[in-house]
């Protein structure tokens, strides 16, 4: 066993599980506490990511990037919210699930228009350019480790908002019962579009962040999309501690899924059954963990407390 | 003036009232949505700068291409397909990019008893157990640029090598390729879900751990340039060089140049054709697609478009434009009688080409734009394996 590969595998784990964590912990918030199928989050992500782009490609700063696109993403989802979603509120989830859907079709389309099909690069400066040295014989890219800092330092960052501030209060109190909030008197339709603005704002960091790496892309919000409901299922749905975990344990298992289950299955079945099988497999792991916890936790494994 | 002229002449053509099939109606299904687009754009240039070459006239008839997206969905391409052949009413079907897409629509078509010309997709079964006499491709069978790859592997003495490919038809199609004339041994390989996969950090430290001579690809269009910044990234740009086959050229080209992956140049791969053949109608194309698209080079996608449109054309041309003598049509296409841009090949009974394939290399032009330059022969006349097993 090459122990610095599976070192290296688990940190590249890591590293997308902090990318889920980001977006999961938008999600799990509009879904928790506002009662909203938002399949839109994707698009939320994809509007980070092209806006850093633009902003990148404007000032030639990646840093400025960053900075600009935070809010930028943060105003396009209180737009978003006030224009479209706040009608949805009282509507069932399929309506919402059919109009989200639609906005993604919208804007995956409108972007492919305006930026093209081959989408927007971001350079990254010298400093986050190639591989640094762990110890042990572990190599790992400079910009991975950048993501996992980041990403960390917003997790907590949001914890102690969750946990420490009074809108974090009304949030938690919202993810535990939505009605005994309103029925204090707090105004939930602002509450509501905080929330929402907040959870735009940490979907286009996750593809902001991102972006460096797999490019801004139309359509990119989709598949991290169906990984954070994963997530979110897994975690429990309105916890962010579970969404955070989650995150690491799909982001984790995956990672390990598609580095080594070709490898194992070599042990049990010929050459060429497991080449067919090994990428099946690797690609199946996380939504048969899924399957496994909606089995025996179907509250998820950190359901938010009070419910 | 003139112009507006153009612009009546359909109205006129229906006042006029029906008269006879004075046009053939060619239904032409590629990729138009999804940043898979940067290909099927590339294809309906050519299509259209074909169609002015040839006058918009095929013999005796005048061309009506009609234009349907699949957006990468066998699905959706299947729709489209019959969308084409029964409410349409063409009178032959072309284009497909991608083998699943070409695997769930050829049979409708077939059945429907016309002809299925492919521009792209290679669909190995319809170059062996699944050929048909209405089938043709203006283009390869998959297996064969992979093929030529792993000969290229041989002369460079690459001894070991790593395999990335798209978990697709075409994917598994291009690792059996280079496993059929590598002579080395493949030490890793990874089939990545198509198209969804855009983080290859797990494969990437796999290949970093398993120290080959090189690496080999096949991920075709905007995917590409993901691929190519995290490699860099990953810090293998400088320990292992990288081959390709059908996912650096003159579609994405100009993206890799604006992202600054300069890890690309150098690097090598095997195809059909180059944009620097040395032949008439390759370079009256190329000049054209050039100026038709703001200096960018025309990918393969587009060269085979081209053909395409010249192959259906000499089949017209074969019977006087009386379609309804379709074997006199099939009779003229065997017989790869028109100027091509890959300069002259023949087809095997399969329908597909027996033709040369080429080692290129990723260089900068003259102008200082990114392009591919053709570096000799390494397949002569070569014809698919999979056409033993073709009962015509």
């Amino acid at each position: 066993m090459n122990y610095a590969l599976v070192a290296e595998q688990f940190f590249n784990g890591f590293q997308l599980g902090i990318i889920l964590f980001l977006m999961a912990a938008g999600l799990t918030l509009i879904f928790g506490i506002m009662d909203l199928v938002n399949l839109a989050h994707g698009t939320l992500y994809m509007f980070g990511a092209f806006f850093a782009a633009t902003v990148a490609d404007l000032t030639g700063s990646f840093t400025w990037a960053i900075l600009l696109a935070i809010p930028m993403a943060m105003v396009a989802g209180i737009i978003l919210e006030v224009l479209v979603l706040r009608t949805l509120y009282v509507r069932n989830h399929l309506d919402q699930v059919l109009a989200t859907f639609g906005l993604i079709i919208f804007f995956n389309e409108l972007f492919l228009v305006v930026f093209g099909a081959g989408g927007l690069a971001i350079r990254l400066p010298p400093e986050l350019q190639g591989t640094t040295g762990l110890g042990g014989g572990v190599t790992v890219p400079i910009y991975r480790l950048f993501i996992i800092a980041m990403g960390l330092v917003v997790a907590i960052g949001l914890y102690f908002l969750v946990v420490k501030t009074r809108i974090g209060m009304l949030i938690r109190a919202g993810a535990s019962n939505r009605e005994m909030v309103g029925a204090l008197g707090i105004d939930i339709k602002l509450l509501y579009t905080a929330v929402f603005g907040l959870g735009a704002a940490l979907a286009g960091f996750a593809g902001m962040i991102v972006a460096p790496i797999t490019q801004a892309q139309s359509g990119m919000g989709e598949d991290v999309l169906i990984l954070a409901f994963v997530v979110i299922v897994i975690g429990g749905i309105g916890s962010i501690r579970g969404a955070f975990l989650a995150s690491i344990i799909v982001g984790v298992i995956d990672t390990m899924g598609r580095s080594f289950i070709d490898v194992a299955l070599l042990a049990v079945m010929p050459a060429n059954a497991a080449d067919t099988a090994g990428p099946a497999i690797s690609s199946m792991l996380i939504y048969l963990l899924m399957a496994a916890i909606l089995a025996f936790k179907p509250q998820g494994l950190f359901p938010p407390r009070g419910i | 003036m003139f112009k507006k002229l153009a612009l009546l002449m359909p109205v006129l053509l229906i006042a006029a009232g029906p008269v006879e099939a004075k046009e053939i109606k060619i239904g032409y299904v590629t990729t138009l949505t999804t940043p898979a687009s940067l290909l099927g754009k590339q294809m309906k240039l050519a299509v259209e700068i074909a169609l002015d070459h040839m006058n918009h006239k095929m013999g005796p008839l005048d061309v009506k291409v009609l234009f349907e997206d699949d957006a990468v969905n066998p699905k959706q391409g299947k729709q489209k397909t019959e969308k084409l052949l029964k409410k349409d009413k063409v009178d032959l079907m072309a284009g497909y990019i991608w083998s699943h897409v070409l695997g769930a629509s050829a049979p409708m078509v077939l059945k429907a008893g016309k002809f299925f010309i492919t521009s792209n997709a290679g669909h190995s079964l319809y170059a062996g157990k699944k050929c048909h006499k209405n089938f043709f491709s203006a283009a390869w069978e998959n297996s064969q640029t992979p093929m030529a790859m792993g000969e290229l592997l041989n002369r460079k003495g690459v001894k070991s090598l790593y395999v990335m490919t798209a978990n697709y038809a075409a994917g598994k199609q291009m690792l059996a390729g280079v496993e059929a004339t590598f002579k080395g041994k493949i030490i890793g390989k990874d089939l990545t879900p198509w198209p969804s996969h855009s983080d290859w950090s797990a494969e990437l430290s796999k290949a970093k751990a398993a120290k080959p001579d090189g690496i080999f690809i096949f991920y075709p269009g905007a995917a590409t340039a993901k691929y190519l910044t995290q490699y860099r990234q990953a810090g293998l740009d400088k320990t292992i060089p990288l081959y390709h086959v059908f996912s650096i050229d003159g579609s994405n080209l100009p993206l890799l140049q604006k992202a600054g992956l300069t890890n690309v140049l150098g690097t090598q791969q095997t195809q059909f054709w180059s944009p620097d053949l040395d032949n008439a109608q390759n370079k009256r194309f190329v000049a054209e697609f050039r100026k038709r698209s703001g200096g960018v080079y025309p990918a393969f996608y587009a060269a085979q478009a081209y053909d395409t449109m010249f192959l259906i054309k000499s089949g017209v041309e074969g019977v006087n434009g009386n379609l309804k003598d379709m074997d006199g049509m099939r009779a003229a296409m065997e017989k790869a009688d028109f100027p091509s841009v890959r300069g002259k090949f023949r087809y095997g009974k399969n329908h597909f080409p027996i033709q040369n394939f080429y080692a290129r290399e990723v260089v900068t032009d003259k102008d200082g734009n990114w392009t591919v330059a053709n570096r000799g022969i390494v397949l002569k006349d070569h014809e698919t394996p999979f056409a033993k097993d073709c009962k015509l």
